[in-house]
This record gives structure tokens, C-alpha cells and sequence, in this order.
């Protein structure tokens, strides 16, 4: 599998738009020594992700609780839905109480909100943070537009569903939900995290070439590489 | 104002001058022209700002639409230039040189439209999209809703009446 | 043994002759030869406002080179619109801005009425006037304090949250919605004000002006504040024309610049303001002259609560919204948005879907062309306050 993907990765190298700077060239050390460098080789990330198998039942459950109750998000604003953030966090609604926080990278943090509609070149850098997310990671689709494309249904450049791309563990519908609604989504996932039924990125693993063969038809330059973390 | 339409007529050949509502005029010129006429407007008649430069595509007739809105803030008149040029191969003078962000709105239409703008700064980077390789976006030849089912999934059981008539049906049954 | 010292005391301030310069004036940037580092800054950054992205290239702590990126929100409205008919585009057009979604109805409400001839009752535009001042006031409790944000000082931006919401609410009272509202239609505006609104708005009003006090001691008298924003971020006077810089941008240069007093829409030239100025061209001038523009927003509320009928008619009669032919014609309409000025261009066909309409918000020149030449020199940790102190809107840049 893990040729087949490399092979893969080669493929998409070739590409008209790849970027000059993310060509394969070679840079000449400070002694004169030189050096070839491929800008989309990842050398530390270069295997196929891994599955989660479940641990002992009551291990699962205590963790389970811990994740449920420290909801780190990514702060990264995709869409329109981004402006009722900073009011999620103000003394009205108060996300704290939650357990919910912001933070600034995707190492840090466990849920990413996709706030809205996705043009395909924030697309494409959602992915990259996913990817970068250290599981277990959940996924918050906020309005229509991520369900079925909403006002954007019938635009060249906004994905319709997000579920093609990035599995999602809980959908809020409006345009754009209301402070409140974002509010239950995050106490709706607490309650499939503690069921145990917040298995996105596992999901994302299993049907990892389904999910790249779908990302791959959208965004035409793909000169990234294969983060596979 | 009408000092300066007359000035302009014996200079640049402009027609089909219009207002289009108070203090905003309407005018075409022949499309070589353009860049003389925005500068003589620039130098000589007060209109400092290039508030936008927009392009309209008339399939029927085969031409693109370029409009420069050019203001004079003193005196608060807006002047609409519209100048058409072929559409295939479309090219036009660029006049980055005139306005520091002309060359922004340059970029757009050339990745939007396809009009080609020689010389101007960073024109054939792209502004919005991201590897797109398909007819610019915004000719009426490219059809955004087809390339939307082909490309993203359409989630099943979205029901696509054409609003007009259903709406029609629903509230105005005896209408013809 | 002094001659040493003096040395010492006089190093180069002048620390933009770092990289050298070619004939053009351009700075000679070879990014392999270590001394310059390229950092992105966004879309995946706290410090961006909104989605999109500055390509800085920097060396030592001084950006010697930026890029704006744009088009990550681009949902190709103007293309959709020209699938929608008029009525249609509504609902969608005022997703276009998004902290401010008024301008945008207006705007294109206006437009529709210039070219398809038709009159607007009086008490709708009153009621228009109020709904783009209080969302002239929402924008401005967010981004006045929000300027302080970028600095570290976050405490302001949670009060002006707090004040905000109390905006929204009156909004979701007036018209049903907290961000989007689709209040002005073509002819008129969608309902009269409920019983009791002017009373609990003036209560709020009285509760923004204790605010301001508040952040005139927080933000204003705060030594560090000034320190890092007065001469941060210099806009020659040159530029605001040969960009078409605009609003309180283009104010705190100096320059008479407000749509509300240049062109006068509505009942504009009923109320009695004046333009708000600095002269000094900084981050701290643009500050300035937004916080007066917090207090004379305040004040417009006031005026216009007291002077505008309570009852009337409040749209006018249009054809058939479905099938409404709007006549052949070209307009550009403006309005003046908490940014600067915010124009859309129509092209209208004579059939019943617009040919084209095009946005021109004040963020397209400030976040693209200006920015880019304004970070140069500056220092990498002002990066997100010479943006924020343009007003930069993404979503308003790619539509």
C-alpha cells in the first residue's frame, strides 16, 4: 500500500502548477557540499496512518471522559460562520464553561470547526491541518453550506458536502447558527465522544484512499505533500 | 460638467453619452483610447480616483465590456468609461502606470474574464482560484451549476425546481 | 576612549538599509543565502483578520518583502448572480461582507430602484438609516477595541463583545436575524420598529457612551498602546488618490472623505455630523478617528431615533418581483460602510436577471495593493495591527 501511494504522490509532482520553490532542486551547503532537495518528500511522515485499536473497556471509557471534557479547537476561521466565534467565547455564552478553548495550532488542539462554506483553496489547507491534528480529532460542520452546499449549491468554487472530504462527527444546520446552536453541537459531541461513537479519524484511516481519490478531484494542484499523521 | 462632455467629444471621439442619475455620466470611447483619456482626466480635469475597473461580457455581440469609474473628489462627479473590445483574444492597454491598484483589478479580470492586460504587474498570477485550468469563471459561456455537479458531490434529495415557476405555480396559478 | 562610546551609542537605526538595494529600488532578496527567512502568515493564523494570508519574506524581525493571498473565500458570487434574479440575489448578495451584511442590501436595493425607477417612501428610509447606522455601531464596538487585540491586550475586545451582542439583539428584535438580516428590499424595507424599540435602543446607547469612557482609560491613556502605534504603519498623503484609499483610512490622512456628507443618500443631509480627521496618518490616527466615529455613530442614533415618524408607509408598490424586467441601464451606487466607501456596479440587461454586478468594497485597494507596500520595513510583530488598522475584510476582497 505503501508503494502505491508513493506512486501516487510521484504522479501528482508532475504537475503544471507546481510552484517553483516546491521543484526538486539542490542547494549548495555552507561548505560547498550539495545538497539535493524534494520540497514534497516528507522524510519522517512517509507511512500509510494507522488505525487506533480500541484499548481495555474501562481505560477507553476514562479516556473517553477526559477527551469529552477538554475541547481544544482549532482557531481557524474558514467561513462565514467564523464571526460568531468570538462571541462563543465572550461572558454571554461563555464556551469555557465547556471545556472549550482556542488555540492557535493544529498540534495543540482536537476539534477543528469548519465554519461554513469551503472554497477548494481553504479546502485544501483544511486538510493539511487535519492532518496535523494528533488524534483522537473530531470534526464540527457549522451551517448549510457544508450539508448540501446551501446558498453556494451551484458555485464552481465551494465544495457541496464536506463529508466527501474530512469525516464529520456533528453537523449544525442554519445560515449561520446561532451561538447557541454551536453550543449544543459541542455538548452533542461530548455525548457521542462518552458513547464512544466519535471515531472520525479512524474512519479517515480506513477509507483513506477513498477520501484522497475525492480530495484529489477538487483541488487540481495538490503540490503538497502526503501528510499522513 | 457639460463643458467638459463637449471637451472630451472634440478630443476623444466619445458617444452615447448618458446620464445615468446625478452627477454620474455615462460615456464610450473607442478602446485605444482609453489610457489618453483616463490621464488627460487624471492631469487636467480633477478625476484623481479610479474607484473600479469592471468587465461585462456580451456574448451576443461577441465583445467585452471594460468600465472605468474614475471620481473627482472636489467636485463629486463620477464618470463611467466603457470601452468594448473583442472578445476573442481580447487584450486591452493596461494603465497600472496611472493608479497604484489598477493593476489589482487588471489581475482579477484577467483570471475571471481572460482579458489579457500586457505589462501590467503580476498579471499572470493567480488572484482568486487556485489551479484552475478550465474557461474563465466569468464568461456566460461557462456554466457554473454543471461544473458544480460534475465536480463536488450533490448530495441526493435536493429538490431543483426553477424558483420562477414554482413560485408561479404556487402563488399566481392564473397567471399566464 | 569617547570616540568609542559614540560609536556605540549611534548604531544604524536606519535598519531598512539591510538588504540590498538593486537599481530599481527593489531589495535584492536570494532566499537561500540564509539571511531571510519566508513566513505565512494566515490562513491558519490568529493574527489574520479573517482567511486570508500575507507571504512575508522577513530578515532578522523586519519584513523586507510581502504578498497578500487572497481567495480563499471566494464563492464566485458575481457568477451565481447572474443565475438569480434580482429578488434572489438578496439573500445572497449580503453574504458578501460579513461582520457588516447591511451595506451590501442597501447597495443592491438602491440599485435596483435607480434603474428599475422607483420611489422609496419616507419612513422607510428613515428605517433604512437606522438599520446601516446600527450596523455601522456593531462593526465599530468590535474593531475599536479589536485594534488593542492585536497587541495583546484582549481585555477590550471581550467588553466590546459585550456591547456588541446588545446591537445584535436589538437587531434580531427589528428584523429577525443576528448577522444577516435582509431588512432592505427593492421599494422599501421589510417592517415598521416594534413597540418599545427606541426605548430599550436609547437605554443601549447609554450603555455604549459609559463604554467609550472605559476604553478612553484602557486603551488610550495606556503607555504602551501609544508606544507601539503612533508612527506604526505611515501612509503618505500621495497614496490615498494614487490608491483611491478611502474612508477612515483616507480621514486619518487628513483628507475630507465621508459618502455621507460627499454624495448625501437618504436623510443624511438632515443630520447634523461632521467629518471625523486626524492628521497623522498612523495606526494610532486611524484608531483615533474610529473611536470618534464610535461616538458620532452614538450620536446619529440618537438624532435619527428623534426625528424619524413611527408610522407610514414603508414600501413602495413594485411590479412582481418574479418577473420583473428591470429596464436597460448602468448605475454605480455607493454607501459609506464602517471601512470606507462601498460601491456596486449594475449592469442590467433588461431582462429579469441582472448581466452584472460588481462589488467594490474599500478592503479590495487597503488589504492588497496598500498593504502589501505598507509592511515593508515594518516590524513582524506590527504586521497584524497595520492590517487590522486598514479595516481588512477578506470576504468583501474575493465576494
Amino acid at each position: 500500500m505503501t508503494e502505491e501511494l508513493k506512486d501516487n504522490n510521484i504522479e501528482q509532482v508532475e504537475d503544471k502548477f507546481l510552484a517553483p520553490e516546491n521543484r526538486k532542486h539542490t542547494v549548495t551547503g555552507p561548505e560547498g557540499e550539495i545538497i539535493h532537495v524534494d520540497p514534497l518528500q516528507d522524510y519522517y511522515c512517509n507511512e500509510r496512518p494507522k488505525a487506533e485499536d480500541p484499548r481495555n473497556k474501562i481505560v477507553e471509557k476514562f479516556l473517553n471522559w477526559a477527551r469529552a471534557e477538554s475541547l481544544w479547537v482549532l482557531g481557524f476561521g474558514t467561513g462565514c460562520g467564523s464571526i460568531e466565534i468570538p462571541p462563543l467565547l465572550s461572558p454571554r455564552f461563555d464556551a469555557y464553561r465547556f471545556g472549550v478553548a482556542m488555540r492557535a495550532t493544529p498540534r495543540q488542539s482536537s476539534v477543528i470547526i469548519i465554519s461554513g462554506y469551503l472554497a477548494v483553496k481553504t479546502l485544501k489547507r483544511v486538510i493539511r491541518s487535519y492532518e496535523q491534528m494528533q488524534n483522537p480529532k473530531f470534526v464540527i460542520a457549522l451551517g448549510s453550506c457544508t450539508i448540501n452546499g446551501g446558498m453556494y449549491w451551484d458555485s464552481y468554487n465551494t465544495i457541496n458536502r464536506l463529508d466527501y472530504y474530512l469525516p464529520v462527527d456533528v453537523y449544525v444546520a442554519g445560515c449561520m447558527p446561532r451561538p447557541e446552536a454551536i453550543l449544543a453541537a459541542f455538548d452533542k459531541l461530548k455525548t457521542r465522544i462518552k458513547e464512544g461513537r466519535a471515531e472520525g479519524a479512524n474512519e479517515y484511516v480506513e477509507k483513506f484512499d477513498w477520501y484522497k481519490a475525492n480530495q484529489k478531484k477538487v483541488i487540481k494542484n495538490w503540490n503538497m505533500p502526503d501528510y499522513n499523521w | 460638467m457639460e463643458n467638459l462632455i463637449n471637451k472630451l467629444q472634440d478630443m476623444f471621439a466619445v458617444k452615447d453619452v448618458q446620464d445615468s442619475k446625478k452627477n454620474q455620466i455615462l460615456l464610450t470611447v473607442k478602446a485605444s483610447k482609453v489610457p489618453a483619456l483616463l490621464s488627460f482626466l487624471k492631469e487636467f480635469e480633477g478625476f484623481k480616483v479610479l474607484v473600479m475597473i469592471s468587465s461585462v461580457d456580451w456574448i451576443e455581440i461577441g465583445k467585452f465590456q471594460l468600465s472605468y469609474i474614475v471620481n473627482d473628489p472636489d467636485k463629486k462627479n463620477d464618470l463611467i468609461i466603457r470601452a468594448f473590445i473583442s472578445r476573442k483574444e481580447a487584450s486591452m492597454i493596461s494603465i497600472h502606470s496611472l493608479w497604484g491598484h489598477a493593476s489589482t483589478f487588471q489581475r482579477e479580470i484577467k483570471e475571471m474574464y481572460g482579458i489579457d492586460f500586457p505589462g501590467s504587474p503580476r498579471v499572470d498570477e493567480p488572484f482568486l482560484l487556485e489551479g484552475w485550468d478550465d474557461t474563465p469563471p466569468m464568461r456566460r459561456d461557462f456554466d457554473t451549476k454543471k461544473y458544480s455537479e460534475e465536480t463536488f458531490f450533490p448530495r441526493p434529495g435536493r429538490e431543483s425546481n426553477d424558483p420562477a415557476e414554482y413560485m408561479k405555480k404556487r402563488l399566481y396559478p392564473d397567471e399566464k | 576612549m569617547k570616540n568609542n562610546l559614540t560609536s556605540l551609542l549611534n548604531w544604524n537605526t536606519n535598519r531598512s538599509n539591510y538588504p540590498e538595494m538593486d537599481a530599481d529600488g527593489n531589495p535584492i532578496i536570494d532566499l537561500e543565502s540564509q539571511k531571510f527567512i519566508k513566513v505565512w502568515q494566515g490562513p491558519n493564523h490568529p493574527g489574520v483578520t479573517g482567511n486570508m494570508s500575507l507571504e512575508l519574506t522577513i530578515s532578522g524581525d523586519e519584513v523586507v518583502d510581502s504578498k497578500t493571498h487572497v481567495g480563499y473565500l471566494h464563492r464566485g458570487f458575481e457568477k451565481l448572480f447572474e443565475r438569480r434574479k434580482y429578488i434572489q440575489c438578496f439573500p445572497t448578495c449580503i453574504r458578501m461582507c460579513v461582520p457588516e451584511p447591511d451595506t451590501n442590501e442597501y447597495n443592491l436595493a438602491v440599485g435596483t430602484e435607480e434603474l428599475g425607477g422607483i420611489e422609496v417612501p419616507d419612513t422607510a428610509k428613515w428605517l433604512r438609516m437606522l438599520a446601516l447606522e446600527m450596523a455601522r455601531l456593531q462593526v465599530l464596538l468590535r474593531m475599536v477595541p479589536g485594534q488593542a487585540g492585536t497587541m495583546g491586550l484582549g481585555l477590550g475586545s471581550q467588553w466590546g463583545m459585550y456591547y456588541r451582542e446588545l446591537i445584535l439583539d436589538r437587531f434580531e428584535e427589528l428584523t429577525g436575524g443576528r448577522i444577516y438580516h435582509m431588512y432592505i428590499l427593492p421599494g422599501g424595507v421589510r417592517g415598521l420598529m416594534p413597540e418599545g424599540f427606541d426605548k430599550r435602543l436609547l437605554g443601549n446607547l447609554d450603555k455604549i457612551d459609559g463604554f467609550i469612557a472605559d476604553i478612553d482609560k484602557l486603551i488610550f491613556s495606556n503607555a504602551v498602546f501609544k508606544k507601539r502605534t503612533i508612527g506604526t504603519g505611515f501612509i503618505p498623503n500621495d497614496w490615498v488618490d494614487h490608491y483611491g484609499i478611502t474612508g477612515p483610512v483616507a480621514r486619518a490622512a487628513g483628507y475630507k472623505r465621508d459618502v455621507r456628507k460627499d454624495y448625501p443618500y437618504l436623510f443624511y443631509d438632515q443630520l447634523d455630523f461632521d467629518y471625523n480627521i486626524a492628521q497623522e496618518s498612523d495606526v494610532f490616527a486611524r484608531f483615533e478617528v474610529r473611536r470618534q466615529d464610535l461616538v458620532t455613530t452614538v450620536d446619529l442614533l440618537r438624532q435619527i431615533l428623534a426625528k424619524m415618524p413611527r408610522t407610514g408607509d414603508i414600501r413602495a408598490t413594485t411590479p412582481n418581483v418574479l418577473h420583473w424586467k428591470i429596464p436597460k441601464g448602468e448605475t454605480y451606487v455607493r454607501v459609506e460602510s464602517s471601512r470606507g466607501e462601498y460601491g456596486f456596479y449594475m449592469v442590467s440587461d433588461g431582462t429579469e436577471y441582472p448581466r452584472r454586478i460588481n462589488l467594490r468594497g474599500p478592503s479590495y485597494t487597503h488589504a492588497v495593493s496598500v498593504l502589501e507596500k505598507l509592511l515593508v520595513n515594518s516590524n513582524i510583530s506590527d504586521v497584524s495591527a497595520i492590517m487590522v488598522s486598514l479595516a481588512t475584510c477578506p470576504p468583501e476582497i474575493e465576494r
